[in-house]
C-alpha cells in the first residue's frame, strides 16, 4: 500500500501529531515514510500542515504537489489545498468547523467527519478532534492498519499523558467507523 | 523490500536536522555554540536539551561571529565542536572559517541552507553550494563539503565530517537545506567507529611539561606565507585524491544521467524511477562530496552518456563544475529551480524532451 497526504488545520489542533503518528505506524508496518512539516512563518500565523508520504519504494520528493490524500480541518486550509488534492482522492473535512459549499470539486471521494463534535460529545474532549479525523483517513484509505496506529500511540505520547491513551484509541475507533470501519 | 525495511524495530523516525545532532553526539561531539536562524533550530534546541546532560557544553552565542571565534578556541584546544546556521549566519561566519583553514583547525559547521541572497527567504535552496566549495572567505582556502540527501546521511555524514576535520585539520562543511532538514524519515542509528578518531598532538592543552605550541594564521617572516599556502594546498590535494565519494545510481546502460546533490538529487531519484518504466535509460551520479568533487567520475561518465543534466535548486553553480570536468559541453544540460524543489513531474518532462520523446 502507498499513499501520499497533506493534513492541515490551524496550531494546537494536533496536525503535526497526527502526522507524526502516521508516519511512525508506516514505518512500524517496515514501509519507507516521510513526514514534512510546514516550518516558519506559517506556524507563527496559526496555520499548521505537514505530508506524509508512504511507499514500498525509496521515496524521492516528501513534498507532494497532487496527493491522494487531503485531512481539512478548518475552513482556511481547504481554499488552499483542495486545489491539489488528485482526482478520485479522498478528502476528509472536520465538518464541524469546514462547511460543505466550501467542497468545490465533485470529482473528488468526500468525507464529512464532524470531528470537534465527536471529540466533544462522544470522546469527551474537544482535543481528540484530530485523531477522530485520523481514524477516518487511516480506515477510508487503507495506508495503514488501525490496530498498528493503536501500537504507535505510545511512541508519540509522553509518559505524562499516556492515561490518555485509551480516549485516543476511542477516537481513532469513532473515525473510523464513520468509513464503514468496525474494529 | 530494502534491508532498511525489512528490520523496522531498529529504525527510528527522525527529523534530517536531529539526525545531525545524534552523529554528532555518536562521534564525540560535546561542545556547540551557536544563533537561531529557521530552517535549522532543531539543531541548537537539541543541543541545548541534551549536551549538558553528557557533560558538554551548549552556548548561544550574541551573534554568528562570536560562535565562529569560539568554535576557533575549542577547536584548538582539541575538542570536537560543532556550529550550525543557514545563508545569512553562514555568511557572517567566514572570516572565522578562514582563520580556522589558515590554522589548521578542525570543526564541523552544518549550513541548513535558506534562500538568497541577502535575507532571501526559508525556502530550501542550494544557491550556497559557490560559498561552501569555493571558499566563501579569504585568502584561497578550501572546505570539505559534504551533502546529505536523506536523514541516514544527516546522520552518517556528520560523523564523518568529524572524522575527516580531524584527519586533514581543516574545517568540514555539511551543506543540506530545509527539506533535508526538516523532514522526518526513519533512520538506522549506526554505532560510531572509535578507531577513526585521530591524536592531536597539536592541541592547546596547557605547556606543563612540554614544548610550546603555537596555532595561527598570521605567517609575517620571509616566505612563510608561500610556504604555508603550499602546505595548505598539497593538503587539498590529498583530500581530491583520497576523499571523493559519490554515489552511482541506475547508471548501468544509461544514456541521460542526471547530476545532483541533496534534495535534487532525491527528487531525481523518483523521476529516474519513472523513466525507467518508459523504457528511457536514466541514471544519476549523485556527488556526496561537493569539495572534493567527483571530478574523474563526471569525466568518465560525459564520454559514455549522451547527455549529462545538471538539476540545481538555483540558476547554475554546481553545473560550472561539471562543465571544468569534460571538454564535451554540447552534452551537458540544465535545469534550474531557484529556492524552489523541483518535482519529479517536471524532470520526467526534461528527461522525456532529451531523449526525444514526448509526454
Amino acid at each position: 500500500m502507498t499513499g501520499d497526504i497533506i493534513m492541515a488545520g490551524f496550531g494546537g489542533q494536533g496536525i503535526l501529531m497526527i502526522g507524526n503518528l502516521l508516519a511512525i505506524t508506516a514505518m512500524e508496518e517496515g514501509k519507507h515514510v516521510t513526514w514534512f512539516p510546514a516550518y516558519g512563518v506559517e506556524m507563527r500565523g496559526g496555520t499548521a500542515n505537514c505530508t506524509v508520504v508512504v511507499s514500498d519504494e525509496e521515496i524521492g520528493s516528501p513534498v507532494v504537489g497532487r496527493p491522494k490524500g487531503l485531512l481539512i480541518m478548518n475552513g482556511p486550509s481547504m481554499e488552499k489545498f483542495l486545489p491539489m488534492l488528485a482526482p478520485g482522492g479522498d478528502l476528509i473535512i472536520n465538518s464541524s468547523l469546514v462547511e460543505e459549499r466550501q467542497v468545490t470539486r465533485n470529482d473528488i471521494r468526500l468525507l464529512q467527519v464532524p470531528a470537534d463534535d465527536i471529540a466533544r460529545n462522544k470522546i469527551g474532549s474537544r482535543q481528540m478532534a484530530s485523531m477522530v479525523a485520523l481514524g477516518a483517513y487511516v480506515a477510508r484509505s487503507g495506508i495503514v492498519k488501525l490496530s498498528t496506529v493503536f501500537d504507535c500511540l505510545p511512541k508519540v505520547i509522553s509518559k505524562k499523558y499516556e492515561k490518555f491513551i485509551p480516549l485516543n484509541v476511542n477516537a481513532l475507533k469513532e473515525g473510523a467507523a464513520l468509513a464503514g470501519f468496525h474494529a | 523490500m530494502s534491508a532498511l525495511a525489512a528490520s523496522p524495530s531498529k529504525r527510528i523516525l527522525t527529523k534530517g536536522n536531529e539526525a545531525i545532532c545524534l552523529g554528532a553526539v555518536a562521534a564525540g561531539c560535546r561542545h556547540y555554540y551557536g544563533y537561531p536562524i529557521t530552517p535549522q533550530n532543531d539543531i541548537p534546541e537539541y543541543m541545548a536539551a541534551h549536551l549538558p546532560a553528557l557533560g558538554g557544553t551548549f552556548l548561544q552565542a550574541e551573534s554568528e561571529v562570536a560562535t565562529i571565534n569560539i568554535i576557533l578556541g575549542t577547536s584548538a584546544s582539541g575538542k570536537r565542536v560543532m556550529t550550525s546556521s543557514s545563508g545569512p549566519g553562514i555568511s557572517l561566519m567566514q572570516e572565522g572559517l578562514s582563520y580556522m583553514a589558515g590554522s589548521e583547525l578542525p570543526a564541523v559547521i552544518v549550513n541548513i541552507s535558506r534562500s538568497g541572497p541577502g535575507l532571501g527567504g526559508i525556502a530550501p535552496s542550494q544557491g550556497d553550494y559557490f560559498q561552501a566549495v569555493k571558499g566563501g572567505g579569504h585568502g584561497g582556502y578550501r572546505l570539505i563539503v559534504l551533502a546529505p540527501h536523506s536523514v541516514q546521511e544527516m546522520y552518517t555524514l556528520t560523523m564523518l565530517a568529524f572524522d575527516l576535520a580531524d584527519k586533514y585539520r581543516t574545517p568540514a562543511m555539511i551543506l543540506g537545506d530545509a527539506v533535508v532538514g526538516q523532514m522526518k524519515e526513519p533512520f538506522v542509528a549506526s554505532p560510531y567507529d572509535p578507531a577513526s578518531t585521530v591524536e592531536k598532538p597539536w592541541a592547546l592543552t596547557g605547556c606543563v611539561g612540554r614544548e610550546r605550541r603555537n596555532l595561527k594564521s598570521l605567517h609575517l617572516k620571509d616566505n612563510a606565507i608561500e610556504v604555508h599556502n603550499w602546505k595548505l594546498h598539497e593538503k587539498y590535494e590529498r583530500i581530491r585524491k583520497d576523499e571523493t565519494r559519490a554515489e552511482s545510481y541506475m547508471l548501468d546502460g544509461a544514456t541521460i544521467a542526471i547530476v545532483a546533490f541533496g534534495t535534487a538529487a532525491r527528487v531525481s531519484k523518483t523521476a529516474i524511477q519513472w523513466a525507467r518504466k518508459e523504457g528511457i535509460a536514466a541514471g544519476m551520479l549523485r556527488p556526496i562530496t561537493l569539495f572534493p568533487f567527483p571530478e574523474r567520475e563526471v569525466f568518465e561518465l560525459a564520454r559514455t552518456v549522451d547527455v549529462l543534466l545538471v538539476i540545481e535548486m538555483n540558476t547554475g553553480q554546481m553545473v560550472e563544475d561539471v562543465r571544468q570536468c569534460t571538454s564535451l559541453h554540447d552534452r551537458i544540460a540544465f535545469l534550474g529551480k531557484p529556492c524552489v524543489m523541483p518535482t519529479p513531474e517536471e524532470i520526467l518532462e526534461r528527461i522525456r524532451l532529451l531523449a526525444g520523446r514526448k509526454g
